[in-house]
């Protein structure tokens, strides 16, 4: 039986690494998210998880490693966060490439400089167009849930892709809170062994990660492109299925007494849930304010966006992030995703909560109270950095 | 603005090494044992030993906890070491009718008069307690024991569980010094409204 547990959520998230019977752990461990990978190490070491544990010497080392045990069959986890996942960036492309099914938490952080190992989403930033399934959650439940998921995705034979689970460094791997742990009968029924179908072998010889001249490179990035665009099926069904079987079900998008609003919010990850407690005040106040989410980063669930937004005037973004001589990255694709819109709302953003900074209810109202002024004004501007000290 | 909702929201103030992320953890892991909801988390950073660190945990009886972002207005604040008190503001951001309780050998009129705290105190001695139980000067679970004279937030029986999880053949002597600090802590009787913010 699954059992309500108050734990960290970087300790479940390992414990999700246990459940699914994970074969191979190559990780280096950095802040915020050491405490995954060290329980995954003492859980190892304990013999309560029959894994081969890699410690590396560098994050590039451990994404390398993890392309060899995926390569080989074995089912592969690792995790990392802002500078680790810099110092893993090139390799992070071969594992969609080569389409291994690697799993990888990412305990969202901040990137240099000024140094800060406090979250925010540059990291995220940094490797949205590596080809890997993106996943964001809010809160424990969602990261162990999803973690479980995640395997069962990657591993699908119609998809063979790698999946990040993206949970906000501190306000979220370092929470103690409550969350249902799957007990592990639940989970080998849900997550069938991984099965990969061409693994290295030394009696059966396969090239695997070839160089690629002119003449086929661009079939390869189609290929891969096709590969991922018809994985969020796949996607789908995994959340049905985790649903049916546990009773919580996840979507590409998710809403928060959106209906009947003209003007939205929107958000990735854990501030999503302060969020919700602006919205649930405003709404008391009689304001028609809705919240929504975009859980499934890639592929861009561009359909459920659409779909969301059809009523709304005005979208105003919290983006955790800067892309510095643009704006918020967030903010940029959901412009991008709703031009095609006969009936454009009016897309407000803003850049907050960077390097571990508190995003409060309080906030949330301001934020939401500028973009609204801003809309009303018939302004274009770009963005606005929120809550700049002077 | 006001959110409202019936919650307990507890801040630690300690110094890295002493243990304030645990307790804060054993309390919120004894709410959600009891059925509550509860989160507990480090103020986040690269902590040093010895440098002022404080912990959060929120408990609310019914209701779960959609809040990410550090405490600011208290209902009460642990203090785990006096040594702090002149360091930093252990009283900022208090709620109205909130207490501190101090891990301290003075009394509450002299603690008020060297540090100028205009609120509601409760004093301990945990470092004498802790010495006496467990050998140690680590009052982070004696602290515990003076809180729970505090509020109710948690059940004296749903600590023992988490304590016995974390300091096993020693969680007997820390569930000793808590009941003992229970039993200890001094609570100053509201002198009129000047003590309230």
């Amino acid at each position: 039986m699954a059992k309500r547990t108050g734990i960290e959520v970087s300790i479940a998230v390992s414990e999700a690494v246990k459940l699914a019977n994970t074969d191979v752990i190559a990780a280096y461990p950095i802040t915020p998210q050491t405490h995954i990978v060290e329980h995954l190490a003492e859980l190892v070491a304990q013999g309560e998880l029959n894994a081969e544990y890699i410690p590396v010497e560098s994050e590039h080392s451990a994404m390398s490693a993890c392309l060899g045990s995926s390569a080989a069959g074995a089912r592969t986890f690792t995790a990392t966060a802002g500078q680790g996942l810099e110092l893993m960036h090139e390799v992070v492309y071969v594992a969609s490439s080569m389409r291994l099914p690697i799993v990888m938490a990412v305990a969202n952080r901040a990137l240099s400089g000024p140094l800060s190992v406090w979250g925010d989403h540059s990291d995220v930033m940094s490797v949205r167009d590596t080809g890997w399934i993106q996943i964001f959650v809010e809160n424990g439940q969602e990261a162990v849930d999803n973690t479980i998921c995640a395997f069962r995705m990657a591993e699908d034979s119609r998809v063979l892709l790698p999946v990040m689970v993206h949970l906000d460094g501190f306000h979220l791997s370092h929470m103690v809170e409550p969350i249902m742990m799957p007990d592990q009968k639940e989970v080998d029924e849900f997550l069938p062994p991984f099965n990969y179908p061409l693994p290295l072998d030394p009696s059966k010889p396969v090239t695997m990660g070839a160089f690629a001249p002119p003449i086929v490179f661009t079939e390869a990035k189609w290929a891969q492109e096709m590969n991922l665009e018809q994985s969020k099926d796949v996607i789908l069904e995994v959340w049905k299925k985790f649903g049916d079987k546990f009773g919580r079900y996840y979507n590409p998008v998710e809403c928060y007494r959106c209906d009947d609003c003209e003007t939205l919010i929107m958000t990735m990850g854990s501030f999503s849930e302060t969020a919700m407690m602006a919205i649930d005040k405003l709404r008391e106040e009689g304001k028609k304010i809705g919240l929504f989410r975009i859980r499934l980063w890639r592929p861009f669930p561009f359909e459920e966006v659409r779909e969301t937004v059809k009523n709304a005037k005005a979208i105003i973004v919290l983006d955790r992030a800067i892309s510095l001589g643009m704006g918020g990255p967030v903010a940029s694709e959901l412009r991008n995703a709703l031009y095609p819109l006969e009936k454009r709302p009016k897309i407000m953003g803003f850049v907050g909560g960077l390097g571990g900074r508190d995003i409060t209810p309080t906030d949330f109202e301001k934020i939401i109270k500028r973009g609204l002024e801003i809309a009303a004004a018939g302004s274009n501007r770009e963005f606005e950095i929120y809550g700049v000290r002077e | 603005m006001e959110y409202p909702g019936k919650m307990i929201e507890i801040r630690w103030h300690g110094r890295g090494g002493q243990g304030a992320v645990t307790s804060a953890e054993i309390m919120a892991e004894s709410a959600i044992s009891e059925g509550k909801y509860a989160q507990a988390f480090p103020s986040f950073g690269p902590e040093r030993r010895g440098a002022p660190v404080q912990a959060f945990v929120r408990i609310s009886a019914d209701q779960p906890i959609r809040m990410r972002f550090s405490i600011t207005d208290p209902d009460v604040v642990v203090v785990l070491d006096p040594g702090l008190l002149g360091a930093v503001n252990v009283a900022a951001g208090l709620k109205p009718g909130g207490i501190i309780v101090i891990n301290t050998v003075k009394t509450v009129a002299q603690i008020r008069q060297e540090y100028n705290l205009n609120v509601r105190l409760a004093t301990v001695t945990a470092t004498k307690i802790a010495l006496e139980q467990l050998g140690v000067p680590i009052t982070n679970t004696t602290m515990i024991g003076a809180v729970l004279k505090i509020t109710e937030a948690v059940k004296m029986e749903s600590l023992i569980e988490p304590i016995t999880k974390r300091f096993g053949r020693l969680a007997e002597k820390n569930i000793s010094a808590l009941k003992r600090a229970y039993a200890e802590t001094i609570i100053e009787e509201l002198a009129g409204d000047k003590l309230r913010r």
